[in-house]
């Protein structure tokens, strides 16, 4: 059984289709990559999956059941997060609160009116280990708003972490990072797979093509091509469209 | 700068503000000066309003500019049950609380359909709706208000009594104040303080920023209700002027004044607010041309009101801190 299966996707915006008939097939402790040029749909094809936008057409199935129609907060609670593209944190917060706040809110509510956030010792020991995954541990106290851009990055992942998801909607996580940054983000990525069902959509292709086990390359909302590293490399139409290499 | 460190001196701060209060009945009484019971028995009440109205405001980025409905209501929920005959503090308060939870919760449904401006009109034009209700109830004294013909009892205690009322409102403001502080930290003031800062992220990490603006909403009102509550006693009278569109301005004007978003911002927001109020109304009849601009000067110089200033000052004596992290000018 898939851990997640989109049927016949479809996303768009008056005339314009954005994802065009996108079906997907991802498999339980699969890291699964989404590549494709830019305006090719993929930051809205995890909004679908996400919930954040609803699909004109097509069904999405999760864990085995459909949840086409589930809002984000419901879909979030039944183990499918996501992180972001463009950074989503609370600026007011720690990098701890920042975390436990996730961290709690995937287990339990928020109705919870006078024992501190911080004294949650579950949600705390999800949210400590989920930061030091994350490469955090020392800025754990900083205000989110006082840390620097490859270190927001770091904490975006870090919330996604905390709420110990079953499968992960990770949009571009080394976006804007420098190299170093990225290699250690590599790194942690490498670490998660088979603990996490993953599906990342990400720009740098030395990481995409030593991470994934299968890559799946959108354009223009469709679904081109499905295949292993190997079989992207060889496929020749991906490497006229997307590697932007002439086949002679 | 860690939290901790602040939170010492602050916490002091707030012992010494509540033991002040506290001594004004005995200070009135030992230089006779009994008027300034009841003055600050108003003080007290606005605080709890205003205390009320910074869970919406501060905490939940909800800008209210009706919330002087729920001062209204709860004044009237002592009113309307004396002029018939019914005196029970009791009936009284569980009228208050539950009327004004009640309307919270319907104002609180729809207005939080919209946000920004649209938000601030709705409440407004909620609690304008709310003045001319009363207004319009002639045979409850109309515009003109109805005398509070008892005041409410609970058992012994009688709030009709200036001193027991400074009592109990000072025990109110204090448990209101306290509850504020551990709702600041504990998961649902986090969760609501979290979807001020960024509302799509608390759906996305499986809350519903909606439903917990919703539930601050009502209890904010029913807060507010208490304060109307308190204040119909002191006064023995209920107004629909409590229900003025100035007074909801007012009540956000504190709150901005002492500290949008601190626990103890709204209480020095009241206090300073009437307290130069009145002190100004002695200097000039224009008092307003004085108080004005110190509102706006207020404004200029401190995002934190006047928590903010207490807390600023010490850090400027102190010697810089080296800081902690860099800022980096990404985007």
């Amino acid at each position: 059984m898939a851990a997640l299966q989109t049927q016949g996707l479809v996303k768009r915006y008056g005339a314009l289709l954005v994802t065009d008939e996108v079906s997907l097939d991802i498999r339980p402790g699969e890291l699964h990559a989404v590549i494709g040029p830019n305006g090719a749909g993929k930051t809205t094809l995890i909004n679908q999956l996400s919930g954040e936008l609803r699909s004109n057409e097509g069904r999405i199935v999760f864990d085995g059941n459909d949840v086409t129609a589930l809002p984000v907060h419901a879909r979030a609670r039944s183990g499918l997060l996501r992180s972001y593209q463009i950074t989503s944190i609370f600026e007011e917060f720690s990098v701890l609160e920042n975390a436990v706040l996730a961290a709690l809110a995937a287990r339990r509510n928020a109705w919870a009116f006078w024992k501190p956030m911080l004294a949650d010792a579950e949600s705390r020991r999800a949210a400590d280990e989920a930061i030091a995954a994350a490469g955090l541990a020392l800025q754990a106290q900083v205000p989110a708003g006082e840390l620097a851009y490859g270190q927001r990055r770091q904490l975006e992942l870090a919330m996604t972490l905390a709420a110990q998801p079953k499968f992960l909607l990770l949009d571009e996580p080394m976006a804007g990072m420098s190299a170093q940054e990225s290699a250690a983000v590599t790194e942690l990525l490498r670490r998660l797979k088979r603990r996490y069902t993953i599906l990342l959509v990400e720009h740098d292709m030395d990481a995409v093509f030593s991470l994934a086990d299968r890559i799946t390359v959108l354009v223009y909302g469709r679904v081109m091509f499905t295949g292993t590293p190997d079989e992207i490399r060889e496929h020749p139409e991906v490497r006229a469209v997307y590697l932007g290499e002439e086949t002679a | 700068m860690t939290r901790s460190s602040l939170l010492r001196p602050a916490t002091a701060g707030v012992w010494l503000l509540f033991l002040g209060l506290a001594a004004v009945p005995v200070v009135a009484a030992a230089i006779q000066q009994p008027f300034w019971v009841s003055f600050f028995a108003r003080i007290v009440i606005y605080a709890i309003a205003a205390s009320a109205l910074n869970l919406a405001l501060g905490y939940g980025g909800l800008v209210s500019f009706g919330h002087a409905l729920f001062m209204g209501l709860g004044s009237y929920a002592v009113a309307l049950p004396a002029f018939h005959g019914i005196d029970s503090g009791w009936a009284h308060l569980a009228l208050c609380v539950g009327g004004s939870a009640l309307v919270a919760l319907a104002v609180g449904a729809i207005s939080l359909r919209t946000t920004g401006m649209a938000f601030i009109m709705i409440t407004l034009a909620f609690a304008q709706m709310g003045y001319f209700v009363f207004v319009s109830l002639k045979s409850y004294g109309g515009d003109d208000g109805l005398p509070v013909a008892g005041t409410s009892r609970f058992g012994a205690l009688n709030l009709g009594s200036t001193p027991v009322l400074y009592a109990t409102a000072l025990v109110v403001l204090a448990l209101v104040t306290w509850w504020m502080a551990k709702l600041r930290a504990a998961p649902f003031g986090m969760a609501l303080r979290g979807a001020r800062q960024n509302t799509r992220r608390i759906d996305a990490i499986g809350l519903q920023a909606r439903r917990l603006q919703l539930v601050a909403f009502v209890i904010s009102g029913a807060v507010c209700g208490v304060s109307g509550l308190l204040l119909a006693n002191l006064n023995a009278f209920a107004s629909p002027s409590t229900l003025a569109w100035t007074v909801s301005g007012e009540l956000i004007v504190m709150v901005v004044l002492g500290g949008i978003g601190t626990v103890a911002g709204p209480v020095i927001g009241a206090l300073v607010f009437l307290g130069l109020e009145e002190v100004l109304k002695g200097v000039t009849e224009h008092w307003m041309a004085i108080f004005g601009p110190l509102i706006v000067v207020m404004a200029l110089v401190g995002r934190r009101g006047v928590v903010g200033l207490l807390e600023v000052l010490p850090k400027t004596l102190r010697p810089a801190p080296p800081p902690v992290i860099a800022r980096e000018g990404g985007t």
